[in-house]
Order: C-alpha cells, then sequence, then structure tokens
C-alpha cells in the first residue's frame, strides 16, 4: 500500500506505510531542455568568437582584412575575441555541464525553471551586449573586464540568478554528500562574484563610459588580480569540476582517487588566488609581492598535476576504449593540454623566463593551449557525450566526431608552435646587443616583421581548429535531427532522512561534516580564497597613500584625457604597452623605465600586456605632431611595412566634447586635483590646446580642423611619458 | 623606489607570515584526514556520478559508451 505525498519540487512520493524508516522514494524529472539550449548557445558562440579570432589574426598578417571599418579593426575586436569565447563559448559550456551534471548528482531537477531560464536569457543578452559595445568602442580597457558598467551591473545580477538557483538545488539534494565536482562549482560561483564585484569597481561619466575606482599601479595589481583569477575560477576551477563528473561518465569508471580530488580542490583554490603578480613582474609592483607571485605559481603545478594524474588514470584500463571513442580522445588531449599549460604557467613566472617571453606571442601559444586545448576539447568532449543522451539516439557519425578530433589537434599545433617560435624570436631580438654594446635591433619593426610568417601559419593552425567546429556543429545537428528531445527526464530515488534518522549520517570528521553542508562549504571555500586576495590587496589598498607623488607628475589637461579615452575607445593598449622595465635593452630602446608615480593619474592604467608594437610610455616628445598625423592616416608612410591598421575614422570625426565637464567632475571625486569649477573651464582650456596642434601642424603644410579627433589624440600621445622630464625650475614656475 | 616605499609599511611582512601558517596548518590537517579517511565513503562518493540516473523507462540502448 502506498500513498501518495507532495514533497518539495512538485516530485511524487511514494512511501511505504508499514515502514517508519524506510526512505521514500520519489519520482521527479530532470531538465534537459535547460542544458540542450546551454549547448546550442555554446557551440554557436564558440563558432562566433572563434570566427573572430581568426579575422584577428589574419589582421595582424594582413592589416588590410580590417575591412577598412572602425568596427572589425584589430584593437576593437581583439577583446571581441577574448570576451566572446570566455564568456559565451566557455561560459555556456559551464553552464551546460552544470545544469546537466547537479541535477544528477543532487537527485532534484532545478530549484527553479523560471531561475533557470532567466539565467540562460539573460547570460544570452549580457553576450549580444559585449558584442554591440565592443566593437562601437565601449570598453574600459581592463582586460576580460572590457565591458562598461551597466552590462557589469546585468553580469552581477544574472550570477547571482545562476547562484541562487544552483543553492536551491544543492539545497533540496537528495543526496548527503556533496560530490567533488559540487565543491568546484561553488568555489566557481563565489570566487568569480567576488572577482568581478572588486575588479568593475568604477564611476560611471555617462551611459557607457566609465572612470575606474582604482589608478595607476593599484589599478594594475587589481586587474591582474582579477585577470589571473579569471582564468583560474572560469577556465579552470568550473572545468575541472565537469572533469570529475563527466570523465567517469564516459569512462565507465569512478575516478582513480578520491583522495588525490579532495588535496586536488583545497589546494587549487587556496593557492591559484595568489598568483597573479605573476602577469607584472618587472613592472612596478613592490619585489615581495612580485616574488610571492612566483612562489605560489610554482607551488601551484603540485595541485594542477595532481589533477591531471587524477584524470589520465582514472582512464587505467579503459585505454582500448580511448582507441575508439572519440569522446574520451578529446578528454584525454585536454587533460593533457591542462598539464601542458599549467606546467608552463609556472616555469612562465619564473624571472629569468618571464623577461623574455612577457610581452610576446609566447603568451598568446601560452592561453591557447589552455583554451583551445583544455576547454575547446573538454567542451567537444561534453557535447559529442550529451548530444544523443538528450536525444535519445546514437551520435550521427563517429568518423566526422574524429576528423573533428584530429582537425583540432593538428590546429592547436599548427596555431601554438609558430607563436612559440615566433615568441622567442623576438623576446630575443628585443634584447640583442651587438658588438659595440648599442642595439641589435634598434627598430622595432625589423623584429615584427620577422615573425610575420609566423602570423599566417597561426591563422592556418585556428582555421583548421574551426573547421573542426564546424564538423561538430554538422554532426550535432544530424544528432538532433535523428532523435527526439527528451525534455524532461524522469528519474526515481530515496528521498533524504533528517539527519537524525539516517544511519549514514553519522557525525563523522570534520572534512564529512563540511561535504555534507553545501552552506559552510561555501564558506570555508571563500575563506581560502579570502586569505589569498586579502595578502595581495591590503598592500593594494595601502598603494594609493604610500606610491610618492613625482612632484612634476600633473593631471592630464582636458583635451590630453579626450585622446587618451581614444586610445582606450580604439582599443590600442592591445598591442601597445605603456610599461618600460627595467631592463638595459629596454632603456636603451624606449628612454627612462617606467616609474609608479608616474601613473597616479591613470584612470584605468594602460600599461598593457601584449608588444606586437613598440612600448608608447616614453613615446611623447619623440617625434613631430605631423609624424602622429601622418603615421595614424597610414602607418606604413612613416614605418614602411608596418602592420598597424589605418585610423582614416580619427580624422573625419569631430571630437565629442559632451561629456568633457562630467569626465573633469568624476575624476575630481575619485581624487584628480582638477581645481573647484575647472569643468566650467575646461572646454576652452582643450580648444586651446587643439589650436595650439594645428598651428604647429600648419608649419609642417598639414590642414587639419582643430575639433577632430586625432588632434586630442596626439596632444595624449605627445604627454606620454614626458613629465618626469620637466625640470624642477619648470614645477616650481607652474605651481606659483 | 617604489619596492621601497611599500617595504616600509610597518609589519608588511607579518601577512605572508601569517597567511602561510594558516595554509601550513590547513594542509597538515586535510593531508591527515585523507589519509585517515574512511575507505568505503572515499568509494561511495567517487560513485556518485555513475549511480543510474537515467529512468529505466525512457532510457534506450546506448551504443555509446556511459
Amino acid at each position: 500500500m502506498q500513498a501518495e505525498q507532495i514533497p518539495p519540487g512538485g516530485a511524487t512520493r511514494n512511501t511505504l506505510e508499514t515502514s517508519h524508516l524506510a526512505p521514500a522514494v520519489d519520482t521527479f524529472f530532470y531538465d534537459n531542455k535547460i542544458v540542450r539550449d546551454f549547448g546550442i548557445a555554446t557551440v554557436f558562440w564558440g563558432i562566433a568568437g572563434m570566427l573572430v579570432g581568426l579575422l584577428a589574426a589574419i589582421e595582424l598578417a594582413q592589416p588590410d582584412a580590417n575591412l577598412h571599418t572602425s568596427f572589425t579593426t584589430f584593437g576593437r575586436i581583439r577583446p571581441l575575441h577574448t570576451n566572446a569565447v570566455i564568456f559565451a563559448f566557455v561560459g555556456n559550456g559551464i553552464f551546460m555541464g552544470v545544469y546537466y551534471s547537479l541535477q544528477r548528482l543532487c537527485k532534484t531537477p532545478m530549484y527553479s525553471k523560471a531561475l533557470s531560464r532567466l539565467h540562460f536569457w539573460g547570460w544570452q543578452t549580457v553576450i549580444l551586449s559585449a558584442l554591440i559595445s565592443l566593437p562601437l568602442g565601449f570598453t574600459t580597457s581592463k582586460e576580460y573586464a572590457e565591458l562598461e558598467w551597466p552590462i557589469d551591473i546585468l553580469i552581477t545580477v544574472i550570477w547571482v540568478v545562476f547562484g541562487w538557483n544552483m543553492f536551491g538545488t544543492i539545497a533540496r539534494r537528495r543526496e548527503r554528500h556533496l560530490y567533488v565536482g559540487i565543491w568546484f562549482y561553488i568555489a566557481t560561483l563565489l570566487t568569480v562574484a567576488v572577482l568581478h564585484l572588486v575588479n568593475s569597481a568604477e564611476v560611471p561619466v555617462s551611459w557607457l563610459k566609465s572612470y575606474s575606482a582604482y589608478a595607476g599601479v593599484q589599478d594594475a595589481l587589481v586587474q591582474w588580480w582579477y585577470g589571473h583569477n579569471a582564468v583560474a575560477f572560469f577556465l579552470t576551477t568550473p572545468y575541472l569540476g565537469l572533469m570529475y563528473y563527466f570523465l567517469p561518465k564516459a569512462a565507465g569508471r569512478p575516478v582513480y582517487s578520491y583522495r588525490l580530488s579532495i588535496i586536488h580542490f583545497w589546494s587549487l583554490i587556496f593557492i591559484y588566488i595568489w598568483a597573479g603578480p605573476h602577469h607584472l613582474l618587472y613592472t612596478a609592483l613592490p619585489d615581495w609581492a612580485q616574488s610571492l607571485g612566483v612562489a605560489f605559481s610554482v607551488m601551484l603545478i603540485a595541485p594542477s598535476w595532481g589533477g591531471m594524474i587524477n584524470g589520465l588514470l582514472t582512464l587505467r584500463g579503459a585505454w582500448d576504449k580511448v582507441r575508439v571513442e572519440p569522446v574520451l580522445k578529446f578528454m584525454v588531449v585536454a587533460i593533457t593540454a591542462y598539464g601542458m599549460a599549467t606546467f608552463e604557467g609556472p616555469m612562465l613566472s619564473l624571472k629569468n623566463v618571464n623577461a623574455i617571453a612577457h610581452f610576446t606571442d609566447w603568451i598568446v601559444a601560452h592561453v591557447h593551449v589552455g583554451a583551445l586545448g583544455w576547454n575547446g576539447f573538454l567542451t567537444f568532449a561534453m557535447l559529442y557525450w550529451l548530444w544523443p543522451r538528450l536525444y535519445r539516439t546514437e551520435l550521427y557519425s563517429k568518423k566526422l566526431a574524429n576528423t573533428h578530433f584530429w582537425l583540432g589537434t593538428i590546429g592547436i599545433l599548427f596555431y601554438a608552435l609558430p607563436l612559440y617560435w615566433a615568441g622567442f624570436t623576438q623576446g630575443l631580438m628585443w634584447k640583442q646587443f651587438n658588438a659595440e654594446g648599442m642595439l641589435q635591433y634598434p627598430n622595432f619593426l625589423e623584429t615584427v616583421l620577422q615573425i610575420v610568417p609566423m602570423y599566417y601559419m597561426r591563422a592556418l593552425g585556428g582555421a583548421l581548429y574551426l573547421g573542426g567546429v564546424f564538423l561538430m556543429m554538422y554532426n550535432l545537428i544530424k544528432t538532433a535531427q535523428a532523435g527526439t528531445l527528451l525534455a524532461e527526464e524522469r528519474a526515481t530515488a530515496s528521498a533524504l532522512l533528517p539527519a537524525a534518522e539516517d544511519p549514514h549520517a553519522d557525525a563523522g570528521h570534520w572534512h564529512r561534516w563540511l561535504e555534507r553542508r553545501p552552506f559552510q562549504l561555501a564558506f570555508w571555500a571563500t575563506v581560502a580564497i579570502a586569505i589569498g586576495g586579502a595578502v595581495e590587496m591590503v598592500p593594494t589598498f595601502l598603494v594609493k597613500s604610500n606610491v610618492p607623488t613625482i612632484a612634476s607628475v600633473k593631471p592630464y589637461t582636458p583635451l590630453e584625457l579626450q585622446g587618451r579615452d581614444l586610445y582606450i575607445r580604439e582599443g590600442c593598449s592591445n598591442c601597445h604597452t605603456q610599461m618600460v622595465r627595467p631592463f638595459r635593452s629596454e632603456t636603451e630602446r624606449y628612454g627612462e623605465y617606467s616609474k609608479a608615480g608616474e601613473f597616479v593619474y591613470d584612470r584605468p592604467f594602460l600599461w598593457g600586456s601584449k608588444r606586437t608594437g613598440p612600448d608608447l610610455h616614453r613615446l611623447g616628445g619623440k617625434y613631430p605632431h605631423s609624424w602622429h598625423y601622418n603615421h595614424m592616416l597610414d602607418p606604413t608612410t612613416m614605418s614602411p611595412g608596418s602592420i598597424m591598421p589605418p585610423y582614416p575614422w580619427l580624422f573625419d570625426s569631430k571630437l565629442d566634447n559632451s561629456t568633457l565637464s562630467q569626465k573633469i567632475a568624476v575624476l575630481r571625486k575619485l581624487g584628480t586635483p582638477y581645481p573647484r569649477g575647472y569643468e566650467q573651464q575646461a572646454l576652452a582650456d582643450a580648444q586651446r590646446q587643439a589650436d595650439g596642434i594645428v598651428r604647429d601642424l600648419q608649419k609642417e603644410d598639414i590642414e587639419v580642423k582643430s575639433d577632430k579627433e586625432i588632434v586630442a589624440l596626439i596632444a595624449y600621445l605627445q604627454r606620454l611619458g614626458t613629465d618626469i622630464k620637466v625640470k624642477p625650475e619648470q614645477v616650481a614656475g607652474a605651481a606659483q | 623606489m617604489e619596492k621601497n616605499v611599500l617595504q616600509s609599511i610597518a609589519g608588511i611582512g607579518i601577512y605572508p607570515a601569517i597567511s602561510f601558517l594558516i595554509f601550513f596548518l590547513f594542509f597538515l590537517g586535510l593531508l591527515v584526514y585523507v589519509v585517515r579517511a574512511n575507505r568505503q565513503h572515499l568509494a561511495a562518493m567517487s560513485e556518485l556520478p555513475l549511480l543510474a540516473d537515467e529512468d529505466p523507462q525512457t532510457q534506450l540502448t546506448h551504443n555509446v559508451l556511459c
């Protein structure tokens, strides 16, 4: 005799009346539709993001490929590519895998279908906003956090929706212990929230323009604490959680060592958060913080390789399956790529290696081994595994999947190897001195032209990889057509007895206690990341009051400020750094090395992370205005063979001064010492400075109207790095 | 120059020292737990993803691995 009750979640419950202690058996339905929807979004945005990446890659070898529009020029589409592949492709891939595995590991449907849908459409709206705003030039310029403040707020809201749905599901679970994969999901959710909130602190000027709440060195530290941990907690921890679920499923055997997975989890989340400063070696960052970053980066090898070994050994005794099953092939290469990238990362953070590799294509190769190999291949494995199950049929073609596997693998090699070569070559050329003690290659362009063939090869590699993804799309569409989507999947599980009545819910050890309590686990995981975060951040926040103000460093004039915002809009920092490191090879090439005190008015900082073109920090005063004018109109006239695209629109567009006074007001609020009421005078000052530049250009037979954008940009470029060259008497005079 | 500035913050060295201590003790505890952990419990946990989560009524025979 059975009695029906309605437990939370709308499931049907059957209990045996005769047995008081026997657990009730619930019947409920997993939501497969949301998994399918996130899967479609993963493929769609993956192709879109990779196409943009391919275009960007071709532009590096063939600048004309930018279609001669501002919207498709490298500086604007590079952030579009990174945002699309990280947040759209991998992001949707995370949600696809989490929504599938979480329901099953918790033996309950998602907490709320409405929240699931809201999460899905909200996230697609964020992506669409990025797709529109980034090519239009609305950007904060902070890498992987380029989206402007209204989109940042939307991301926060949607992330809360995801978290609410996730914790709601966990709270209603029918499995007392949380599987290790779920711990990784929880750590991801919380850490990404913390990173996003701290790094996105900004003060709006208008609807699509804001200034960072941090300046200079402080901004750089916060940004790379974020940037590094975005890799850690968006591209790594969620995918490790997914690996711990989907690898055992696909291999048909449990993970090699659950012990190792526990250590993997805690050590990874604890150590990762400390390693951010390795992105700022040899910069104005304090030495001890750099050393701390290096030490923790080296320590990261242990948990990362622990995870990799755990993954690969899960396949022990199943290697025969790897030979015939594309899902497992993709997983093996993914885990291997994870191992390679996480070995290389610590190596790159050693200061002597970093001195050569940093700012070169070596770093681009490194991240793509992770992105194409680890994230890409694990996503493809999940899609190939999920699609037949969601559509209750078999995969349309294993042969096509195998072809995809080989195209992808060869694509990765063709992508990464030429860039390693290019990075190493260029890094060494920058540092090469001749017998007379002079730079062997004083013209930066020489070092660029040397590696252009490698740019063609990498574009070919990207095209091969993308070709594979198209094959996958076709394969998945055909699979879906052959089957029918099982939108609601029936499942049964015993209801969870109250802890007091459950003989298995022993008090046990403190860690087993934690494994049963998601909220406490979440709390302690947050503490683990907060310790590393705090140790880095506390000195960061002390920096501002401790960087000695260099007396000659003054705020930007209104016109320079406008020019700087154009520099940000055009994404110049994607190819040019503003950080001369204290090496003789750099001071010889660029001039005096960069000092922390020079950046105190830089909101945001524009140090950059890649030198496709030369460093610009000491550019001011190096060339006449006319050089910049001609160079921006057609770079090849000043630097024959240059791969920099022309910027003709700067010569046609009128400078938008409508928000200038608001910009001055916001910057003063943030601490820039513009005098009170200066916003009323700013426009006139900008005009005066523009007229001066126009007069100088006239002397060299160049006619330009003072209200064009190029004039503001020239003003900014001519100011770069010049403050410390101002003589003390001039400063004293100006102060009086 | 900059490094001297930060080195001058009073007691800055205590941050890494404290965090190292927390880190070290936590991992010591974790290692002890992991070594002493109940084998059956660990085995049961690692089986979680493999438990049949598909209802037989809706399940079709897969040629693909499961």
